[in-house]
């Protein structure tokens, strides 16, 4: 009843084709964007925004990269942190070299240059399959940042070697750097995240999606069809490092303002991962709705003890945290392998018919 | 022409000046390579039999440890503290299947491979309650003394460490080859349903085989624990056999030593050797980059089954 395409007609192609067919759909996506444009940046307040808000929007892009790569493309990565450290060090690179270029400019800048890197790390990938290239990606992870810890040059011998985020502005608004509010960090995150997930959605409705499609179905019969697997699986690797590189920049100047490589070590590309998988493997709603998962439970985790006034020591707190979303994850494997992009699509074959029941 | 004095011909003098130094540098490694390959090993049975790529396999290492400790901790004698921890190894193999695998069946290696990430986390979580998380020594009485062999400083330890995955791997074959349960596990290896076809239980198969992969966890832990001492980083030494994995073939208990060995040797000598060219710690991605390099010419690593694709 709620949620019914019956009546509305489609009557030309480019109505048929739309990205959200349904005019439901259309309202809910307007809600939410209202929502998230017009109130959350009044109502929500520093901590929010700072500790919930703006990680989970970063996550959500780099989950959509690597959901471009392996739900879609079926190439196995455990180098999404690597590929976002490169994003976060470019970025400092070159706003430190050439300060007058608008940072959001050079956002997408470095995001070239983690594809770049991506492109090089994903050459493997045209013989090993699987396991094995999981394994291979996770050179990228160490060398890439043992690389970023030796040579002084990527973080301009700094003598903490840290990188820290300059203070930049875009259209006379401070942006970066210690004295940007969280408010304009949130409200750029949250831009960033709908034109690139909008541009990922267009992009696997088009050639460029199926083709990575049929490479992950099985790419022996997609060569045969006339797929070349050398281009596209590059293809699939450059673009999905490139999401990764604008997510890893966004890590440094939006949210935590300086960062050493431990930020973006092993755990980082596990809990991509992990986004990736909860949310559903080849769904762009499936990264957002992982990555609000992912983020929000340990954060809820860590602060339920202290809502129900249980005394918790740090450390037993810590592996409880462990145990619970261990568990769960595995939970929720067992219920719906197919993730949360699954469940959406159920709840939406429910709603046609809520209320009756016929 | 300064750089490849460095990297091609610098380390070479530096080996022929010292042979003996050289020799104790691959023992060494092949010491560390020996340690590695008792972890990988845990992996590639339980990959052989039941497709699973167990990323859980460190954390079983560390819990396994952890249990052996705390018992011997409350006064538990050495013998019945690995009695009870092997009993605990094989209980958790048969929660492991009841609880994970079995309503798992039939998903595909990556859900099965998320879900043994969920099971690190788990097993993390849950050994560090039971018995603490603070850095532990294990002491079951290996011996631990140095001594000279036409000078070259060995270790009794190490001898040990050694001779153990000797015997291990020794029994893990007869039990492959000989025994009617080894057959049945192979069996299943190759083909599941053609095993399923012919009556053989596959949920015992896997409880075996979790259990088998247990016990060799626990054999791995007593020895990092007993040389490192028991700690959360044991459970990081799972990422380090996966290197060894690859290299060795995902399929093969072979390649696991031989990987294990090669990956040891290979790090030690490139990080004395080749390190100070590279500014020193380059053990930590060593080992992945020569496991991708190799993997570029031999996809599935030494000893692995050939991948055949049928479209």
């Amino acid at each position: 009843m709620l949620y019914r395409e019956a009546g509305q007609f489609k009557t030309s192609y480019a109505k048929d084709q739309a990205v959200f067919p349904i005019i439901q759909d259309r309202w809910f996506i307007a809600l939410i964007l209202v929502v998230a444009y017009g109130v959350v940046p009044f109502v929500a307040n520093e901590y929010w925004l700072q500790a919930v808000l703006i990680p989970f929007l970063i996550f959500a892009l780099a989950a959509i990269g690597l959901n471009l790569l392996t739900g879609y493309a079926g190439q196995l990565s455990l180098g999404t942190g690597a590929f976002m450290a490169v994003g976060a060090y470019a970025t400092y690179k070159i706003t430190t070299a050439f300060p007058e270029i608008n940072i959001l400019v050079v956002f997408v800048m470095s995001g070239f240059v983690a594809a770049g890197v991506g492109v090089v790390f994903g050459i493997p990938s045209l013989r090993i399959k699987g396991f094995y290239l999981a394994v291979a990606t996770l050179a990228a992870q160490f060398f890439i940042l043992w690389l970023f810890n030796k040579v002084g040059w990527f973080y301009n011998d700094n003598p903490s070697g840290t990188i820290t985020a300059p203070p930049r502005t875009f259209l006379g608004i401070m942006v970066t750097g210690p004295e940007a509010t969280a408010e304009t960090r949130y409200l750029i995150s949250l831009t960033f995240l709908v034109i690139f997930a909008l541009l990922a959605k267009n992009l696997v409705r088009g050639r460029i999606g199926r083709a990575w499609m049929a490479i992950r179905d099985m790419d022996v019969a997609a060569e045969i069809i006339g797929i070349r697997p050398l281009q596209t699986k590059l293809l699939a690797f450059a673009i999905s490092s490139f999401y990764c590189g604008v997510a890893g920049a966004m890590t440094v100047f939006l949210w935590l303002g300086s960062a050493e490589t431990e930020a973006f070590d092993i755990f980082v590309s596990f809990q991509v991962l992990f986004m990736v998988i909860i949310g559903g493997l080849g769904s762009i709603l499936g990264s957002i709705l992982g990555a609000a998962f992912i983020t929000l439970v340990p954060i809820f985790l860590t602060n339920a003890p202290a809502l129900v006034n249980l005394p918790m020591p740090t450390d037993l707190g810590k592996h409880i945290e462990e145990i619970i979303f261990g568990g769960m994850i595995i939970f929720f494997l067992i219920v719906e392998p197919n993730g949360f992009a699954r469940l959406w699509q159920i709840a939406k074959e429910k709603l046609r018919r809520w209320p009756f029941p016929y | 022409m300064d750089l490849m004095n460095i990297l091609f011909i610098a380390p070479f003098l530096d080996m022929a000046d010292a042979p003996v130094f050289l020799a104790e540098v691959v023992i060494s490694g092949v010491l560390t390579g020996v340690m590695y390959s008792l972890v990988a090993l845990g992996f590639v049975l339980i990959f052989k039999a039941s497709g699973v790529f167990n990323f859980a396999q460190g954390a079983m290492v560390l819990f396994a440890a952890l249990t052996l400790v705390g018992l011997m901790e409350r006064g538990v004698p050495v013998w019945l503290a690995l009695i009870g921890t092997a009993a605990v190894m094989v209980a958790l193999a048969f929660v492991i299947e009841r609880v994970m695998l079995r309503p798992l069946i039939n998903q595909e290696g990556i859900i099965l491979f998320m879900a043994t990430i969920g099971l690190d986390f788990l097993l993390q979580g849950v050994g560090q309650i039971a018995w603490g998380s603070n850095v532990k020594v294990l002491n079951v009485g290996i011996p631990n003394k140095s001594f000279e062999v036409g000078g070259i400083l060995l270790n009794e330890f190490d001898l040990f460490a050694a001779l153990i995955a000797a015997v291990l791997v020794g029994v893990l074959a007869v039990f492959f080859q000989k025994t009617a349960i080894g057959r049945a596990l192979r069996a299943v290896a190759d083909d599941h349903q053609a095993a399923l076809a012919v009556g053989i239980p596959l949920t015992t198969i896997w409880v075996i085989v979790w259990s088998v992969a247990g016990i060799v966890a626990l054999v791995a832990g007593i020895m990092w624990g007993a040389k490192s001492g028991v700690q959360f980083s044991l459970s990081l030494i799972a990422l380090k056999s996966l290197p060894v994995l690859i290299l060795g073939g995902f399929t093969s208990i072979p390649g696991a030593i031989i990987g294990g060995l090669i990956i040891g040797v290979g790090e030690k000598i490139a990080e004395i050797y080749w390190g100070p060219a590279f500014g020193g710690a380059i053990e930590g991605w060593f080992a992945y980059m020569l496991a991708l390099v190799f993997l570029l010419f031999r996809p599935q690593g030494l000893f692995g089954e050939r991948i055949i694709e049928r479209v």
